[in-house]
């Protein structure tokens, strides 16, 4: 057996004895909601806290409320099965349902919350080991070393953001509620990363993040796809979330933001501000997927090779305006195979059936028939 | 640190005294002799730790006891009624779906689950439901047939009752 080493657990009912726990215990303790990423993390040594604060008794912070016409307000600790399956997040803000239903496996989105998603360890191929491999190794500076084995030149860590549904709440202007030994505050989503690999969250280490607010999707449409190796368990090797307010056809506002490519989701700002003022037509979409691919420096210390990573970075935002557009109809989780989302077992479609367009109709993960993937 | 935990485990209540870091995979084998969960990765990457609590399919290899106060578990143990197996067990016996066995139990109550929610699942709904389950003898083609069949003979149920 692996094994959690020992702590103390608090299990606080209201958000204020979490607040005070966790200030009380201060650098010693952590906190924990669903535990799916900070048990394995914690079984392989990445973390080492004397006392867990633990957010799954508190009422307070699981539910959904309000409305699309009016925002919705979603509790942090809400599951993510619960978000995915909850109507009105499925019907106007697709992309959070679509982004919160591909995250691992069916069991852990029963565990795993919302804003522990939000909270995800950024990862790296060199950090991600267990305790012994690290050692062998030699450790790096994210925990129990001084040098970064990635880029050994470098004084910071560069792992990589890889939360499912972070860039998707930014592309949404989503904001963040923190409760802490202060009071409470708000900010947008977008300003509660910063781009380093260990110190990846803006918000303080006695804050907690209590819910997630979106605002009204009167006129937004919204799209995530996501790459990775197989189509369940794995983690994004990319993840492209776009969110655009349309006038009749001509686009208004956009928001295209990348997740996977840095040490912090990433907006990709000129791919926006080439939408504004357009219809989504194949060339308008082929300008915002060029200027997208800008922002992406992807390194090498994921799965993947980074050069194809940052190369499907245009294909993937041309994939996503192309379905918001109505031109493309295809499945939202990709493996590297250009294969088919779903089972791990399935046979994998290989490489070069899919762009011919010939490729016969596949069916996605909410269980819809879709044509293949329009050629870019 | 202890904690007294309180668990309804197959429809028996126990009250038991272990260290509040032990997971629920390792209080159900260690503590409570339930060996039919398994422990692969025991870090949320292979499902056959998977049980029930109140019905959901969960990693019990990632779970804390401590949060799951009061909840009804279902381990592989309490599928079977008396000497009769589950539909679904009989259905994996009968076709096959098994072959090491190791992933089983988890696959059992993952589809359970999936059963209680969609009576008739089509057979991309069987497949998006085990998606969290690795196999790595069968191929998964059997295991999906089973769940069909188990499918298939639980609506037929009433039916056969009434004649
Ligand atoms: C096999 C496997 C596959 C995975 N695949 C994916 C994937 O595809 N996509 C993906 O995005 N993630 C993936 N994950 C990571 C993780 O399971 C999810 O990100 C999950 O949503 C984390 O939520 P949680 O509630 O379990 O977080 P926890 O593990 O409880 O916490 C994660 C971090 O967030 C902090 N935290 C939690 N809640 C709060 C809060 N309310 N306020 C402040 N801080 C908080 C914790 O202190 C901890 O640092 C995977 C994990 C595993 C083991
Ligand atoms: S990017 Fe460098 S410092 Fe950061 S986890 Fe990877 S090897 Fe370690
Ligand atoms: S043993 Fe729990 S998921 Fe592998
Ligand atoms: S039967 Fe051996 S792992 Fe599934």
């Amino acid at each position: 057996m692996i094994r959690l080493p020992a702590f103390e657990y608090l299990a606080p009912r209201t958000v204020g004895d979490a607040v005070k726990y966790l200030a009380d215990r201060g650098a010693d303790a952590m906190l924990v909601a669903g535990g799916t990423d900070l048990f394995p993390n914690m079984k392989r040594g990445q973390f080492e806290p004397k006392a867990l604060v633990g957010l799954r008794g508190i009422r307070e912070l699981s539910g959904v409320s309000g409305d699309g016409r009016a925002g919705l307000t979603i509790g942090a600790a809400t599951t993510l099965s619960a978000v995915a399956a909850h109507p009105e997040v499925a019907r106007r803000y697709p992309a959070l349902a679509t982004a919160a239903g591909l995250v691992s496996s069916p069991q852990l989105r029963n565990a795993a919350t919302l804003g522990g998603n939000v909270c995800v360890d950024t990862r790296c191929n060199w950090y991600n080991q267990s305790y012994e491999w690290r050692k062998a190794v030699g450790f790096c500076m994210k925990k129990d070393g001084d040098i970064c084995l990635v880029a050994p030149g470098s004084s910071r860590c560069w792992a990589v953001s890889s939360s499912d549904t972070a860039p998707v709440l930014w592309a949404l202007g989503a904001t963040a509620r923190l409760a802490g030994p202060a009071g409470e505050r708000t900010l947008p989503v977008s300003a509660l990363y910063q781009d380093d690999g260990i110190a990846y969250l803006a918000k303080r280490p006695d804050e907690i993040l209590t819910e997630l607010a979106l605002p009204a999707a009167d006129g937004w449409d919204s799209v995530y796809l996501k790459l990775r190796r197989r189509g369940s368990f794995d983690f994004p090797v990319l993840g492209v979330a776009v969110a655009v307010r349309r006038e009749g056809e001509v686009v208004r506002e956009a928001r295209v933001v990348l997740g996977a490519v840095a040490s912090t989701p990433r907006e990709a700002a000129a791919a926006s501000t080439a939408l504004v003022g357009q219809r989504l037509t194949s060339e308008s979409i082929t300008r915002a997927a060029e200027a997208a691919a800008g922002p992406a420096k992807p390194l090498d210390n994921t799965d993947f090779t980074h050069p194809y990573r940052k190369r499907l970075v245009r294909v993937y935002v041309a994939r996503a305006l192309a379905r918001l557009a109505g031109l493309d109809a295809g499945p939202s989780s990709f493996d590297g195979f250009e294969g088919r989302p779903g089972f791990p077992g399935e046979p994998r479609a290989l490489a070069g059936g899919v762009r011919g367009g010939s490729s016969p109709p596949r069916l996605n993960n909410q269980g819809a028939i879709s044509g293949p993937p329009p050629s870019t | 640190m202890n904690i007294r935990l309180s668990l309804t485990v197959n429809d028996e209540s126990r009250e038991l005294l272990v260290p509040v870091h032990k997971t629920l995979l390792e209080v159900l084998r260690e503590d409570l002799d339930l060996i039919g969960t398994k422990h692969g990765c025991e870090l949320g990457e292979c499902g056959t730790c998977t049980v029930l609590v109140d019905g959901a399919p969960v990693l019990s290899c990632i779970a804390l006891p401590a949060d799951l106060q009061d909840s009804d578990i279902t381990t592989v143990e309490g599928m079977a009624d008396g000497s009769r197996l589950h539909p679904l067990q009989q259905a994996f016996a009968e076709l096959g779906a098994a072959q090491c066995g190791y992933c089983t139990p988890g696959i059992l109550l993952t589809a359970k689950a999936l059963l209680a929610d969609d009576p008739t699942p089509t057979r991309q709904r069987i497949r998006e439901a085990l998606a969290g389950n690795l196999c790595r003898c069968t191929g998964y083609t059997k295991i999906l047939d089973a769940v069909e069949l188990a499918a298939l003979r639980m609506g037929q149920r009433p039916v056969r009752a009434m004649t």
